[in-house]
This record gives structure tokens, C-alpha cells and sequence, in this order.
């Protein structure tokens, strides 16, 4: 064999290496979510959303090249209190039918440390939620699965990247009866994203 | 009547003070449906899917209370049974 004929070969293999990969966040399987709380007097106001997609563009090699957008649909959010969730999406509040989506995208990364399957950084970009946009820095967790896909999505070959963020906004920012109903719902919001993301080969 | 809705009163009160103990006592605000967490193994992420359940809270008490008043509220426009003796014949 020539060595002409394993220069596509190599090239594919370096290729296959070095690329930065973009996952895919739509979850068949339906475990990617994100959970809120609120605290109120009589008990804390939990939730979580499930309408989760977007793609990010990753590359374990260059973790700090990271780019995407990740998308929440605001009519998955969901709290156990009937009442409380048309509340949430009712005019007064998310006004989910006007507003659709909660989106963050990623616009710059700092702080990139890697340990392994592991990135952290933080992640800087806008986040736009009741239809205004804050720009905001998220200390966010990498974890790239490198062949698990076929180990949760069987016959799929490919890598996962899970991610985890938990950080704080506040409601008052975004709009959502701003300086009212304190007394009822705290201004602050916790937020727990843990997502998986699937780039099939 | 009127001791029909006092009944009825006492039986709402003990109702809903029965369902609340025996649904976890609550004492958050009523629930329809309950968090289920499930870990994905490949993952490590906690699903969460919500179950169908009635957790009654302190709001189901509080109508529950309301509500057995308005009834023992009523009872109080319904006169009591004149309980008519029958008259005792004193023999001679």
C-alpha cells in the first residue's frame, strides 16, 4: 500500500479526533430538565420544565471554543399546584403565550479548567426570559461521555456531553411583576439545569 | 333539619382533618400531582416526571372549615324540634 492511499485515512482519524462535536439537546428519552424554586411564605414554590432543546458545538480538545444555544419551551413548566401553574403562565407572570421561550447562548467562556471528562468554566452570553434580555455569567459543568450514546440510545453510536448549571436570577430583571407580590413570591429564582446532549456519529 | 347540617358540619370537619392525615399531612398548599425523580445511569441526570395525586394542603383544611361554618351557619336559621310530650293521664 502506497502512502498516498492512508492520507485520507489519517486525515479522517485526526479528523475524527480534533473536531468539535455539536450535540443535540433534544431528549427522546426525556430526562434533560430544569428545575426552579421560588420561596414563598407557606412553602417554596418548586418546578421544573422539560421542553428542552438547542445544540451545542463542543470540543473536549478546546473546551473554551465552546458555542450554542440552549432553548426551554415556557409552556413545559410545570409545579405540582394546578392553580399556581396557570398563575405561572398566565399573562400576569411568564405570559408563556406571548413569550415562548427561554433561551440562553453561549457568547464567551472563562475560568476553564479540565479535569479528565470534566470542564468547568463560566459561561457568559444572554439570557432572555418574559421577553427581555440580561446578559448573565453561569458557572456551568461539562461532562463529555465520549461512545455512550449507544449505551442510552441502542444501535446509535456517538458521544454525550452532559450539562449542569445551577445559578440564581432574579425576577425583577426579567420583568415579571417587578416589585409586586413579594410578600407572596421571593424576587429571586433558583435555577438547576441538568442536561444531556447527543452528537451521533 | 338543623341537626341534619350540624351533622353534616362535624362529618366535613372529620372528613377533611381524616384525608389530610392520611395523605402525608401536608402542610404546603394542595398538590395534583407529585415530583418523581429517576436516575439515568448513563447520565447521571435525575429525570423528573410527575404522578397523578391528590395531596390535599392546608388550603383543602381551610375550605373544609369554611365550608363545614357555612353549614353550621345555616343550621342556626332552622329552629329546634319542639319535642311534643305526650300527656300523662293521672288516674283519679
Amino acid at each position: 500500500m502506497k502512502l498516498i492511499h492512508l492520507i485520507p485515512l489519517i486525515s479522517l482519524t485526526a479528523a475524527a479526533y480534533a473536531a468539535p462535536e455539536t450535540f443535540d439537546f433534544k431528549d427522546p428519552k426525556g430526562v434533560n430538565n430544569a428545575v426552579f424554586k421560588l420561596d414563598a411564605p407557606l412553602e417554596s414554590v418548586n418546578g421544573s420544565a422539560s421542553g428542552i432543546s438547542g445544540t451545542v458545538t463542543f470540543d473536549p480538545a478546546n473546551p473554551a471554543a465552546t458555542t450554542g444555544k440552549i432553548v426551554v419551551a415556557s409552556d413545559s413548566l410545570t409545579v405540582p399546584n394546578p392553580m399556581q401553574k396557570e398563575h405561572l403562565h398566565s399573562a400576569a407572570w411568564l405570559d408563556t403565550a406571548k413569550y415562548p421561550e427561554i433561551t440562553f447562548e453561549v457568547k464567551s467562556i472563562a475560568n476553564v479548567k479540565t479535569d479528565g471528562d470534566v470542564t468547568t468554566a463560566d459561561v457568559t452570553g444572554p439570557f432572555t426570559l418574559h421577553g427581555v434580555t440580561k446578559e448573565i455569567t453561569v458557572p456551568v459543568k461539562f461532562t463529555y461521555l465520549k461512545d455512550k450514546l449507544g449505551a442510552r440510545v441502542p444501535n446509535l453510536k456517538g458521544d454525550l456531553l452532559v450539562i449542569r448549571a445551577n445559578f440564581s436570577i432574579n425576577r425583577d430583571d426579567f420583568n415579571i411583576q417587578k416589585g409586586q407580590s413579594e410578600d407572596k413570591v421571593a424576587d429571586e429564582i433558583d435555577l438547576n439545569l441538568s442536561i444531556a446532549g447527543a452528537c451521533a456519529q | 333539619m338543623k341537626r341534619i347540617l350540624q351533622l353534616l358540619a362535624v362529618l366535613v370537619l372529620v372528613s377533611a382533618g381524616i384525608i389530610w392525615l392520611a395523605t402525608d399531612a401536608n402542610r404546603g398548599w394542595t398538590k395534583t400531582s407529585v415530583m418523581v425523580k429517576t436516575l439515568d445511569p448513563v447520565t447521571g441526570i435525575e429525570g423528573i416526571s410527575y404522578e397523578k395525586k391528590f395531596l390535599p394542603g392546608v388550603d383543602f383544611l381551610g375550605a373544609s372549615v369554611v365550608g363545614a361554618g357555612v353549614l353550621a351557619g345555616i343550621s342556626l336559621f332552622f329552629r329546634n324540634q319542639k319535642q311534643t310530650q305526650p300527656k300523662t293521664e293521672t288516674k283519679p
